[in-house]
């Protein structure tokens, strides 16, 4: 899982346009090599709702887990044979130029739906 | 000639069409020699052609054919006559015993799974053999096509033809290429040839080389009919359902492609609702498959993920051009071909504007293997007159006007160059 953190603030209208649209070429480069699974933008983090359950009981705040400079932009699920192909995967986001992207891998459970 | 009569001819070409290939490998099964196999599945076709028109069409004509042609190979055993042809050829199953070996032929001939069918069409794209030589005796032998229909399809003399089918028959015979389906590494490297000369086929047919005819289709369908059969037998490697794929794809666009006067249809002006739709589904479910069997798509895969880009797209606006320069980095990574390069400009060009395939068109220039292609000037002209430098695309316009061989498409080009000449794109 390749998870980008930036600086909401950062891009202006335009530039996210362009990061949109050279994401969508990568993806699809790396679909068409084998090695796209998913991937996705997120809405800012101020639309975000963090669910707690604590006690039995759900806990439901508006706003994201945590205040921070960079906040989670998006993702891509991808795969990659090894951490060398992950990162150098990692390193063509668009967003690394920018932000930081968090490369972490996935534990498999066996019985997860397609 | 009575209807009966005619029924029976036009019968007997359908059947010959259909069966002649099963037949002629069931036959070289049993002989060990292609040429000779094809002999006597000629001679149960003779004796059709004698007998059908009186006797009506059999209910099963394949196995009629099957049946026939056995007899006279059980015949030509009894007399020794494959003996005297073919004595150290045809090994263990003379050294058997003549009358034991009968009983076999019928089992022999048989072949519910089709391997003796694979094990021709590895034979006849057989390394040994040039490429015109596996292209006519895959077109005679699987194809089921006459030497005169081969000669015409390909617009050469029907002896030139001829002669290359029986040279090969005997290279074949002195090479003593074994009948059978290479295995491991060896089948990737075989299956490349049969792989080539399905294409090879289809692209005349697609888009001729020589003659008066943009297209022949039926070319189209003899390679599409080879490439299927393929797909069925070795169902299990990618490249050959992604090359069913791009074929499928292809044709379904076959009436599209042709205006009124015979003149050719480029995609982006084709009426896409003349797309055959069957085709187009049998193509992507070829894709899928190969996508399905393969981690990274082969060139055949990838060509047909172009082309299933093309077909999803009802109109050219909808056409999702950013997935196609993603398939053109990876084919021109995979080929290294400066042909693909410029396809992969044009592509960049739609996908994110004139600049960055000018970008990728503009290394290409000092490329040897296309200083003679006239697309190179004509792409590059056209990526220059969109971004305004009229004076340049001009110059490039003239220079493939002056390298192509086709007189309509120069004079479109000289057009063009008219047109950058007074600034206008």
């Amino acid at each position: 899982m390749l998870l980008i953190y930036l600086d909401e603030q950062a891009l202006s209208a335009d530039e996210r346009e362009q990061c949109y649209r050279d994401s969508t070429q990568l993806a699809h480069q790396l679909d068409v090599a084998g090695q796209y699974v998913a991937a996705s933008p997120l809405q800012p983090a101020s639309t975000a709702t963090s669910v707690r359950v604590r006690a039995g009981k759900r806990v439901v705040t508006d706003g994201p887990f945590a205040e921070t400079k960079e906040q989670l932009g998006g993702y891509f699920l991808i795969d990659a044979t090894d951490l060398e192909e992950a990162v150098a995967i990692a390193a063509r986001i668009p967003m690394a130029r920018r932000g930081t992207v968090e490369v972490r891998p996935v534990v498999h459970l066996a019985d997860l739906p397609d | 000639m009575s209807a009966t009569a005619l029924d029976a001819h036009g019968a007997i070409d359908a059947v010959w069409r259909i069966e002649s290939a099963r037949l002629i490998a069931g036959l070289t099964r049993i002989t060990g020699d292609v040429g000779l196999a094809e002999d006597l599945a000629q001679d149960a076709l003779v004796v059709a052609l004698e007998r059908w028109p009186e006797s009506g069409v059999p209910d099963n004509p394949g196995a009629w054919l099957m049946a026939t042609a056995k007899h006279r190979a059980i015949d030509q055993l009894r007399r020794g006559k494959m003996l005297d042809r073919k004595h150290e050829q045809l090994g263990h199953e003379l050294d058997a015993g003549r009358d034991s070996a009968l009983p076999d032929l019928d089992a022999a001939i048989d072949d519910p799974i089709g391997d003796d069918l694979l094990r021709l069409m590895f034979i006849a794209c057989h390394p040994v053999l040039s490429t015109e030589a596996r292209v006519a005796l895959t077109l005679r032998l699987l194809g089921g096509l006459t030497t005169d229909e081969i000669a015409r399809a390909f617009l050469v003399p029907e002896s030139t033809v001829a002669q290359r089918i029986v040279r090969a028959k005997r290279t074949l015979r002195e090479a003593r290429v074994p009948f059978e389906v290479p295995r491991g590494a060896e089948l990737t490297a075989r299956l490349a040839s049969v792989l080539e000369v399905i294409y090879l086929v289809f692209n005349e047919g697609y888009s001729a080389t020589a003659g008066d005819d943009w297209v022949r289709p039926e070319l189209c369908e003899d390679a599409l009919r080879l490439g299927r059969i393929l797909a069925e037998l070795v169902s299990e490697e990618p490249e050959v359902h992604g090359l069913v794929g791009l074929l499928e794809i292809q044709a379904s666009r076959l009436r599209a492609r042709v205006g009124p006067a015979g003149d050719p249809i480029l995609l982006a002006d084709q009426d896409r609702t003349r797309w055959d739709q069957l085709l187009v589904r049998r193509g992507l479910a070829a894709l899928e498959r190969a996508e399905y069997l393969a981690g990274a798509l082969g060139p055949y895969a990838l060509q047909a993920a172009i082309a299933a880009c093309h077909a999803r797209a009802r109109t050219p606006e909808e056409t999702d051009w950013t997935r196609i320069t993603a398939l053109y980095d990876a084919l021109a990574q995979l080929t290294q071909s400066p042909v693909v390069e410029v396809n992969r400009a044009v592509a960049y060009t739609m996908a994110f504007g004139p600049a960055s395939g000018l970008e990728i068109a503009d290394a290409l220039v000092s490329e040897p293997a296309l200083a003679k292609y006239h697309l190179l000037p004509t792409v590059r002209g056209d990526f220059l007159a969109k971004l305004g430098r009229f004076e340049e695309a001009r110059a490039e316009f003239e220079r493939a006007a002056a390298l192509t061989r086709n007189a309509r498409e120069r004079d479109l080009l000289r057009a063009r160059a008219a047109g950058c000449a007074r600034g206008e794109p």
